[in-house]
């Protein structure tokens, strides 16, 4: 049971993290790209303790195949422009600051590890927060993308709250405080709340089953293909 | 020789480790020594705290522990990496902090700036900072400071920049 939410947990953290590490080099600003690397970072040193729970860290992460991957299908989104990201940033950060504020109240294994991960992850949301700020209210460009970006990756939202199985949080109160906080800051920045389902017939849960999106394949490839051609290969 | 060190002189040895990626600290200073233990002849376990669940110095940090206890005649260090309970920037005592501001590093105000869950209150001020607690420049003292990034060259830090003076400068972030 621990098994199964460490790797749960510790997939979504891995899989982010690599998605912001692809904007290496390529941030439109040098403090932009310190800051996408410091939170792949933090999300990484997350990940790694979660692995290391369910079993080898490398081993999971480089020999597992596509389908044992138990990461929300938010999280293996491409990067996008900007706004995607923002908006990929903002969904996630916020929703696991309060998994991570309720698990580190509670007394369960992964209790350590979110009491030190709650307060990195509340420099993420804070960092998405004002992004989506300033760019919601800011040009009508900007406005315009991240709408678009909001309304692209809400349908990925809804398995965020997913019960997973040994993740002893209040599923229900999660979701309704993350409505209520992404709605807050959206009003802020002058966006709308996107008003569709959160998920549809073969998203709702899906990355928790092992299905993915398209992409994700060839993230993996990326992310394994050094470990898998050069086996034991060190620095 | 080999196990007659007292535990106090090996703890003062593991602590007098500097940081490796902020020098002018050390373990000790920085609050990450967490024990320094005998468990057996020429044995002796050490836990160490991480800064940051990610942080990649923790692994240099175990080297030099290592390194210096072994120098020391133990024959056995294991260092383990302990995350309960959480490291705080509280943690950093009050010569580190002396420190960090000589070297030209803001260090952290009271963790308490961060306690509790982030300010949800929006706008153009959200990021102005507590009037009675700012930032000060480290290097002429200014209480007038912009945040530039919540990032800056390691996870621990921010980047911010001196409304007097101009200069940019690092400060150790609040956690």
């Amino acid at each position: 049971m621990t098994r199964t939410a460490a790797l749960a947990l510790g997939d979504d953290a891995l899989v982010l993290s690599h998605r912001l590490g692809e904007w290496a080099g390529h941030a439109p600003v040098l403090e932009e790209e310190v800051a996408l690397a410091n939170i792949a970072l933090d999300l990484l040193g997350q990940a790694r303790t979660l692995l290391s729970m369910a079993g080898d860290e490398d081993e999971l992460a480089y020999l597992r195949e596509e389908r044992a991957f138990t990461n929300t299908q938010l999280t293996e989104q491409p990067n996008g422009d900007f706004a995607h990201t923002i908006a990929r940033q903002l969904y996630f950060s916020v929703y696991q600051h309060l998994l991570y504020a309720q698990l580190a109240a509670g007394n369960g294994p992964f209790a350590p590890l979110a009491a030190k991960a709650v307060k990195e992850t509340a420099y993420h949301r804070d960092h998405a927060e004002h992004w989506t700020l300033r760019l919601g209210d800011g040009t009508e460009e900007s406005h315009r993308r991240m709408q678009h970006a909001l309304d692209a990756l809400w349908r990925y939202t809804g398995e965020l709250f997913e019960p997973v199985e040994g993740v002893a949080v209040d599923w229900a109160a999660l979701r309704e405080d993350w409505l209520t906080l992404v709605g807050g800051t959206l009003r802020e920045a002058t966006l709308t709340l996107p008003q569709g389902p959160q998920g549809d017939a073969w998203t709702a849960g899906a990355g928790r089953q092992g299905i993915h999106t398209e992409p994700f394949g060839r993230m993996l490839a990326e992310m394994q293909h050094l470990h898998r051609s050069h086996p034991g290969a060190s620095w | 020789m080999v196990t007659t060190v007292p535990e106090e002189e090996l703890r003062a040895l593991a602590g007098a480790v500097p940081d490796p990626e902020l020098p002018v600290v050390s373990l000790a200073e920085l609050g990450v020594l967490r024990d320094v233990r005998r468990t057996g002849p020429g044995r002796v376990e050490v836990d160490l705290t991480p800064t940051y669940t990610g942080c990649p110095a923790i692994e240099a940090m175990a080297a030099d522990v290592r390194r210096v206890l072994r120098e020391r005649g133990v024959a056995e260090v294991t260092v383990r990496t302990v995350l309960s309970p959480p490291w705080s920037t509280d943690d950093i005592s009050a010569e580190g902090r002396r420190k960090l501001a000589e070297s030209g590093i803001a260090p952290p105000r009271p963790a308490g700036h961060r306690a509790g869950p982030v300010a949800v209150a929006l706008g153009p001020t959200r990021t102005a900072e507590s009037q009675q607690d700012p930032v000060r420049c480290p290097h002429c003292g200014s209480p007038d400071t912009t945040l530039l990034s919540r990032f800056s060259s390691t996870a621990c830090k921010a980047l911010r920049r001196c409304d007097r003076c101009r200069e940019p400068f690092d400060h150790f972030k609040e956690l």
